[in-house]
């Protein structure tokens, strides 16, 4: 991140401004991809003119970045009426799409409404893997001539690249194809449980093993040595410190109206239809909470030698069971990062072992998890 | 001393209020400025229908304690600054620019 960008993170958040708001505007989906969270039933989005208010109160909140998904994006008919809005509201448009609807027409649309960028998931370069987790034939060839089609508009696109057991060799590839698309590549290692709580999913993580692999390939990384570096400890600072911007400058909204602190963080704060969007961001009780805990308040991570340089998603330890808990996928990385366990991974070794059978430990059988790891 | 006296916000940019500064993001190549307390006076006031010296005189001047030379000396360094990313167009006539949205409607 810019320092410039560090500046308005850092005012936004002695502000308490929701600097930044990612909108689904339907879980419907033309595709059925194997690892996916959502349950693609519609039951009751909101209608156009609902949208376009609660675009009207964010950009009155202040937000600034506006990331548009679903489900699909474009399988709402008034998808390009809600951009529009969007537009003459001057948020940072960022869209999430499978790219399946886009033709020439639309690539021209998005062009002209001055979209930041368009991310679209390619989960591999052959056509019988991706196929097979979208569980759509022909997706792979239509995902990739949408990226043409955009970026022949001179569009920004970004290929995000979820790592699973079934893709796991073809990062790589992928990776060469979207450079050879002009498109920058990002890789997600994680698989995340429904938001329903269903953790089924999460068998389709990759291994340990897998994991350090990934974890040690500079082009995903970066500097290795600096990447897997053994933690430094916890200090004052970094008890101090928030778990991450979601609550703080950072929310969600389903296409239902209801207000979460992210995507991967399902804890109810309000919904839009009842309430204002920014009396629920500024007096939800939830939300207060969220925002009154750093790492000091988590009994497991303070005391953690990667407490102060873990990736700890608080929606996946919510999700666990446990806001203030551990997020055991996160254990699992810092451990396959570095190569030492956090304490909540020494716990469920020492209760599988039958050694310490006196403490609950929240256990789950997790793999990967994770902030995206970019590289141009 | 300005032949292009007419300033109007970009349809193709993201902004927004931070306190007393202003976020302004290129559409074009995402780069992001910030403005500051006055120079957001200036962001504000620029409809493409009131000419920069009358923007300064009436909310510059009429804020700051600054002399209206001094303030538009600074003000057009601003506004040539923002025009040549993108983010102002400046023109000398009154501009009446249809929106982003609109002109992709059509």
């Amino acid at each position: 991140m810019s320092s410039l960008l560090m500046e308005m993170a850092d005012k936004a958040l002695k502000l308490r401004i929701p600097l930044s708001v990612q909108v689904d505007l339907t879980y419907r989906c033309n595709e059925r991809c194997v690892h996916c969270y959502l349950d693609h039933h519609d039951h009751g989005e909101m209608k156009t003119g609902e949208i376009l208010e609660l675009l009207d109160q964010m950009a009155d909140a202040g937000v600034f970045y506006l990331t548009i998904s679903g489900g699909e994006i474009m399988m709402r008919r008034d998808f390009f009426e809600i951009l529009e809005h969007a537009r003459k509201k001057t948020f940072c448009i960022k869209l999430k799409t499978n790219g399946i609807l886009i033709r020439e027409k639309e690539a021209e649309r998005i062009k002209a409404l001055g979209v930041q960028s368009v991310q679209v998931s390619i989960y591999s370069h052959r056509p019988e893997v991706h196929d097979a987790i979208t569980k759509l034939p022909g997706s792979l060839a239509d995902s990739i001539e949408a990226i043409r089609r955009l970026r022949a508009q001179g569009i920004h696109v970004i290929m995000a690249n979820v790592l699973m057991v079934k893709n796991a060799e073809d990062y790589t590839a992928v990776r060469a194809l979207a450079a050879e698309l002009g498109a920058q590549f990002i890789m997600d290692p994680t698989v995340t449980p429904m938001m329903d709580g269903d953790r089924g999913i999460l068998s389709l993580n990759v291994d340990e093993a897998a994991l350090r692999e990934v974890f040690r390939d500079e082009a995903i990384v970066g500097n290795v040595e600096e990447f897997c570096a053994p933690p430094r400890g916890v200090d004052d600072e970094a008890l101090d410190m928030l778990p991450c911007s979601a609550g703080h400058t950072a929310c969600y909204v389903s296409p239902y109206g209801d207000v979460y602190p992210c995507v991967q963080f399902p804890l109810p704060t309000g919904n839009v239809r009842q309430t204002k969007f920014l009396d629920i961001w500024c007096d939800s009780p939830q939300f207060q909470e969220v925002r009154s805990i750093t790492v000091r308040d988590l009994p497991s991570c303070s005391v953690c030698t990667h407490g102060a340089t873990c990736s700890r998603c608080p929606g996946l330890a919510y999700m666990e069971g446990n806001m203030r808990g551990p997020s055991s996928q996160d254990c699992e990385k810092s451990y396959a990062r570095t190569g030492i366990p956090s304490e909540n991974l020494k716990k469920r070794k020492a209760s599988s072992l039958g050694l310490d059978s006196s403490h609950l430990v929240q256990i789950q059988n997790l793999r990967t998890a994770a902030p995206q790891f970019a590289s141009k | 001393m300005n032949d292009k006296p007419y300033v109007a916000r970009s349809t193709m940019i993201a902004a927004r209020v931070l306190g007393d500064e202003t976020m302004v993001m290129s559409a074009s190549d995402s780069t992001l400025f910030t403005l500051d307390e006055v120079a957001t006076v200036i962001w504000e006031a620029a409809d493409g229908t009131t000419p920069l010296e009358e923007i300064v005189r009436k909310k510059v001047c009429a804020q700051y304690d600054v002399p209206l030379e001094v303030a538009l000396k600074d003000a057009q360094t601003l506004v040539e600054q923002l025009a040549g990313h993108g983010l102002l167009l400046l023109s000398d006539r009154p501009i009446r620019q249809a929106s982003a949205a609109a002109q992709a409607v059509r």
